[in-house]
């Protein structure tokens, strides 16, 4: 469990990031903080690996104050994603998976092993360990991301809009993957992104932030849906609009579900086999 | 042109490569000059642009530093520091001199390299848990690496150059002909002379080209040092498909 409180982070520039946050990230679940670029959100993201530290406030992991821990260690027993892959561009895709492990000792026979058996774990062909990222695609250098972020089997794999540089068809296909690994792994994952679709579809939590990284509204994807705690959240989630907004309609005596725009979405069944 | 044929034949006639004052003893010492010089500005300036360039804290006092001491005349610091230290430290005062000129050009090479690495590619190691000593190690040095080779090229270049003063100081080098052909109107001798630096100064910069491109990792900007059965089966269409997961 990972325990944001009253944190504030005033930048040296004076723009405050993050002012007053209460926030409590369960364990073994998936946290997802959306809103809009600026919010905050992945600010509140790198305070966790001490990547950014806070001006007031404390931050704890499973009750260990982040500020009283090394960073240097912090950050190796934590997985970070990125946007941007930030892979090594001169290491070889297995190299760059077990990075960590290797800096932390471990012998290269087994790093090699393991770097495998993870490049399996995410779904890369294993043909690939020898390649370079710059010969890879964006959704298989993402892939390599998230097999690094797994090197150490962390508990908190902290993941920062990981999936916002892949074109769509590739995002879905990653998401998918995501909640695949999440069924089996169980870790504390942390999400950023500002797409609400991929909020609701990813988080077992979310976490919708207004300007400094105040919290407009905290649960899961149905409670946001069924009782938007405010304008700004209805206004995000685009609760009264397109595809959010279903009625139904009655064709025939049949019922259809449809959108604001009036276009089908499907039709309504008894309830029984729906979940 | 008859002047040219005349320093052309200057440089091959026996005397010059066997005779008391041969041009493979004088390459030799100015080459020893250079390379000693450039290796003492490494020294020197490596560390420092390695400093600036990771830390991104004291570029401009390094850049006005290395400015000034561009603007030095060489001639004028080496007659100077020669009577400072005495005529028997001349040697030490040339390879000052050689240094001042060299520092700048490889101070610059040094932290240009390490600024021009991705800093994606920064914050992910530190995210990752590299200390900020392995962060420079592993990342920005190999990543910097062409950039810091290319300011040791065009420090060698500089400090050849100017090692032809190392002769007005008794030193020898290839400047002890322009100097002789000087001071003796022998105009075949200056031009020869003047010949085999740049012939001297363009093999270097060979050297130095060849060891900028070997110095680029392999995996950047889609460059493999060694031909890659992998990389050929990249730009296949088949793997192409296959790899678009």
């Amino acid at each position: 469990m990972i325990e944001f409180r009253s944190v504030t982070k005033r930048f040296p520039d004076g723009t405050s990031a993050v002012s007053n946050l209460d926030l409590v990230i369960p364990a073994h679940q998936t946290t997802v903080l959306v809103g809009s670029s600026g919010c905050g959100k992945t600010t509140i993201l790198r305070m966790i690996n001490r990547m950014v530290d806070a001006t007031s406030g404390t931050i704890e992991i499973d009750g260990d104050d982040v500020a009283t821990l090394e960073p240097v260690r912090l950050r190796r027993r934590i997985g970070y994603v990125m946007q941007n892959t930030g892979l090594l561009p001169h290491r070889r895709v297995l190299e760059n998976i077990v990075t960590v492990p290797r800096l932390n000792g471990m012998p290269k026979a087994e790093a090699t092993e393991l770097g495998l058996r993870l490049m399996d774990t995410v779904g890369l062909d294993r043909g690939l360990a020898r390649r370079y990222p710059s010969q890879l695609s964006g959704g298989q250098q993402q892939r390599v991301g998230v097999a690094r972020g797994l090197a150490v089997d962390p508990n908190i794999l902290l993941m920062d809009e990981p999936f916002g540089a892949v074109d769509p068809i590739v995002r879905a296909e990653l998401q998918t993957e995501l909640m695949r690994l999440q069924v089996t792994l169980g870790k504390t994952v942390v999400f950023v992104t500002h797409d609400i679709d991929e909020a609701f579809l990813l988080g077992d939590q979310v976490v919708i932030l207004q300007q400094h990284a105040v919290v407009a509204q905290r649960g899961t994807p149905g409670e946001i849906l069924a009782h938007p705690a405010s304008g700004f959240v209805s206004d995000f989630i685009g609760a009264e609009r397109g595809k959010r907004a279903l009625r139904i309609v009655e064709t025939n005596g049949s019922r259809v579900v449809v959108d604001a725009d009036g276009r089908p979405a499907g039709v309504l069944v008894d309830g029984k086999n729906g979940s | 042109m008859t002047l040219f044929a005349e320093a052309i034949a200057w440089i091959f006639s026996p005397e010059r490569l066997l005779g008391g004052n041969p041009v493979s003893q004088r390459i030799g010492e100015h080459l020893r000059y250079t390379l000693i010089a450039l290796a003492v500005s490494a020294l020197i300036a490596v560390p420092v642009g390695y400093l600036i360039g990771h830390s991104g804290k004291g570029r401009e006092v390094a850049v006005s530093l290395a400015g000034a001491a561009r603007a030095l005349p060489s001639l004028g610091l080496l007659t100077i520091l020669t009577l400072v230290f005495g005529i028997g430290q001349a040697p030490v005062a040339a390879t000052v001199v050689f240094v001042v000129l060299g520092v700048p050009s490889v101070l610059a090479g040094a932290y240009a390299g390490i600024e021009a690495v991705d800093r994606n590619v920064v914050d992910a190691a530190r995210a990752m848990g590299m200390t900020e000593w392995q962060i420079l190690v592993r990342v920005e040095a190999p990543l910097g690496l062409p950039l810091l080779i290319g300011g040791l090229r065009s420090a060698a270049l500089q400090i050849l150059a100017t090692a032809v003063l190392a002769a007005y100081v008794g030193l020898g080098g290839l400047g002890i002909y322009i100097q002789r052909g000087i001071a003796l109107r022998t105009y075949d001798e200056m031009l020869g002379g003047a010949i085999l630096i740049v012939a001297l100064a363009l093999v270097v910069d060979a050297v130095f080209a060849l060891l900028e491109r070997l110095a680029v990792p392999a995996g950047v900007s889609g460059r493999t040092k060694r031909p890659s059965p992998f990389r050929r089966r990249a730009l296949t269409p088949a793997t192409a498909i296959e790899g678009a997961g």
